[in-house]
């Protein structure tokens, strides 16, 4: 399990971490989401070792990395933003070298290496050099690289930037598979992959934890939440007709595709309402949607209102 | 293996992964022997010895070395691989010294390279073998007292060309120091002999040459010892407080 305790980092007058406190349990996928610039990153090094924290505490499985790096970073897989590695390198010398550094010896050593690079597809590129690789080759070198000593804890920062669709759905498929028994953090600024991967996530910005919930949860506080839209032959006529209804808070048509979109006042279920006055007027509709709420929208609600408030003190 | 001996295995094999590592003892090897034969009269001087092969190593490693030394840590820093050896259960101290280790075998190998000229004044004449041995590893030993100040200042930038001008200038203040022209200088200021004494012990070449004349003192040996200690202590000490940058 990963914990970190009031986790701070200062540069000087600025403040890249301020006060961040979390725990993960094994089994679970923490998604770490946040404008360019928020911090994920640096709270990541702490959490890997590479960077000391100003003040405050991270345990990775029971270790204090400050105090007891070694056994911390023994028990943890880490993927650093951009996946470094050694370019002249071939990916067999390189994959060689990790499971060396990781005390991987004889049959074991032999076992985990064919098992990452079989996981993450790698064993037509063995023998190129990681400089020859293409930038999606070097992630998956990257991850296969975290994985290779069956860590108990993963940190991967950004594992998907840079790789095409399919690749970017077998790595999600990769972390839903090793997450049944393992702790794992991914840092990411890609939406529809928390709802693909994460059972919870951390929204920062700042350097400040915002929110901290399930995917679904913080879907729940978008205002499309239960939001029902339609197309029709008349929008303004739609809006007129749903306007009126006693649970709806607002509609409004997309200025765009003409997407009629009605709002629930607060806590109210509206779709058997709007499909029966719809109905009951007889007007006609291509195609009627219940919103499950946009996480896009929260994310920019919560990170752009600690900005406005900011800007305004 | 221990961390050290991994670091130490992977970092000596990529000098030779790419051209870097040839083009080095190729030219280290031309240089040695142009400056042996033409600039120090090997033929011309009729004695069967390895002096002018010897005098002129400070020199040669002043330009030579700190072109090993610059991608020690400014590599690592440069291509972001810094953060991924720095998280592997491996401890500072067993990277620096890891890496350290692999430059200075490597330098060790091309210094090794050399040994035909060794067979040649054996073939010539009767040359002092023991003040040859001397000579190599006093050669080997300065070479290392180079890298460990290159290993020091590559950590303190991510860009290699400015490592390897800061460690010339760095090694070549060194040297110097040990020169009549700079302590003279030093007694102009009136400076008590005892600290001009102590700027010339801090010199690179008073302790090299002692050992190339095949006089192995314990106490140079030392000096060069607790330089390499001092300059790898303080490459930890640099990649620590740098890390973030």
């Amino acid at each position: 399990m990963i914990e970190t305790r009031e986790l701070c980092k200062r540069y000087g007058p600025l403040t890249a971490v301020d006060s961040i406190s979390f725990t993960v349990e094994p089994g679970q996928v923490l998604g770490f989401l946040g404008p360019n610039g928020a911090g994920k990153s640096t709270t990541m090094k702490m959490v890997a070792g590479f960077l000391t924290p100003t003040s405050g505490q991270a345990l990775v499985c029971g270790f204090d990395v400050e105090t007891h790096p070694i056994e911390a970073k023994q028990a943890m897989g880490y993927l650093p933003e951009g996946a470094p590695s050694y370019g002249e390198m071939t990916v067999a010398d390189f994959l060689g070298f990790i499971a060396d550094v990781r005390g991987l010896t004889g049959q074991a050593r032999k076992r985990q290496l064919d098992d990452a690079i079989g996981r993450l597809s790698l064993s037509g590129v063995l023998k190129q050099t990681i400089d020859t690789l293409s930038k999606g080759f070097r992630r998956r070198v990257g991850l296969a690289q975290a994985i290779v000593h069956d860590p108990k804890v993963l940190v991967l920062d950004e594992p998907t930037d840079g790789l095409d669709p399919n690749q970017k759905h077998e790595v999600r498929n990769l972390i839903q598979a090793m997450s049944k028994d393992k702790t794992i953090i991914v840092s990411t600024h890609i939406l529809e992959e928390v709802h693909a991967v994460c059972h919870r996530a951390i929204i920062i910005a700042k350097g400040k934890v915002l929110a901290d919930d399930t995917p679904a949860a913080l879907e729940a506080r978008s205002r499309y939440h239960q939001a029902v839209s339609l197309s029709a032959e008349n929008p303004a006529a739609v809006r007129d007709l749903l306007g009126a209804l006693p649970d709806i808070a607002s509609v409004e048509i997309h200025a765009q595709d003409q997407r009629v979109t009605a709002f629930p006042k607060k806590g109210r279920q509206i779709f058997n309402a709007v499909t029966a006055a719809l109905k009951d007027k007889n007007i006609a509709f291509r195609e009627l949607a219940l919103e499950q709420g946009r996480l896009d929208e929260v994310f920019r609600t919560i990170t752009q209102a600690e900005q406005t408030k900011k800007e305004a003190a | 293996m221990n961390p050290t001996g991994i670091v130490f295995k992977r970092e000596l094999a990529s000098y030779f992964a790419t051209p870097v590592a040839y083009v080095f003892i190729v030219i280290f090897l031309i240089l040695a022997m142009a400056f042996t034969f033409y600039l120090g009269g090997f033929y011309d001087r009729g004695q069967a010895d390895l002096q002018p092969f010897f005098n002129f190593h400070p020199w040669l490693f002043l330009f030579l070395v700190p072109a090993v030394a610059m991608r020690l840590w400014a590599e690592e820093r440069k291509s972001g691989s810094i953060e991924l050896l720095l998280t592997l259960p491996v401890t500072l101290w067993q990277a620096v010294f890891g890496k350290f280790l692999a430059a200075w075998a490597f330098v060790g190998i091309a210094l090794a390279l050399t040994v035909p000229i060794w067979f040649t004044v054996n073939y010539l004449g009767d040359p002092d073998n023991g003040a040859i041995l001397a000579g190599y590893f006093g050669s080997f030993l300065m070479a290392g007292a180079f890298l460990a100040v290159g290993s020091c200042l590559s950590a303190a930038t991510r860009n290699q060309v400015i490592a390897f001008i800061l460690t010339v200038v760095a090694c070549f203040l060194l040297m110097l120091s040990g020169f009549p022209m700079v302590l003279d200088f030093f007694h102009g200021l009136g400076l008590p002999q005892g600290a001009i004494d102590a700027i010339a012990g801090m010199s690179f070449l008073t302790h090299a040459n002692a050992i190339s004349k095949g006089v192995l003192d314990l106490r140079d040996i030392l000096y060069f010892v607790l330089m390499i200690g001092a300059w790898l202590y303080a490459t930890a000490i640099v990649i620590d407080m740098k890390k973030a940058d």
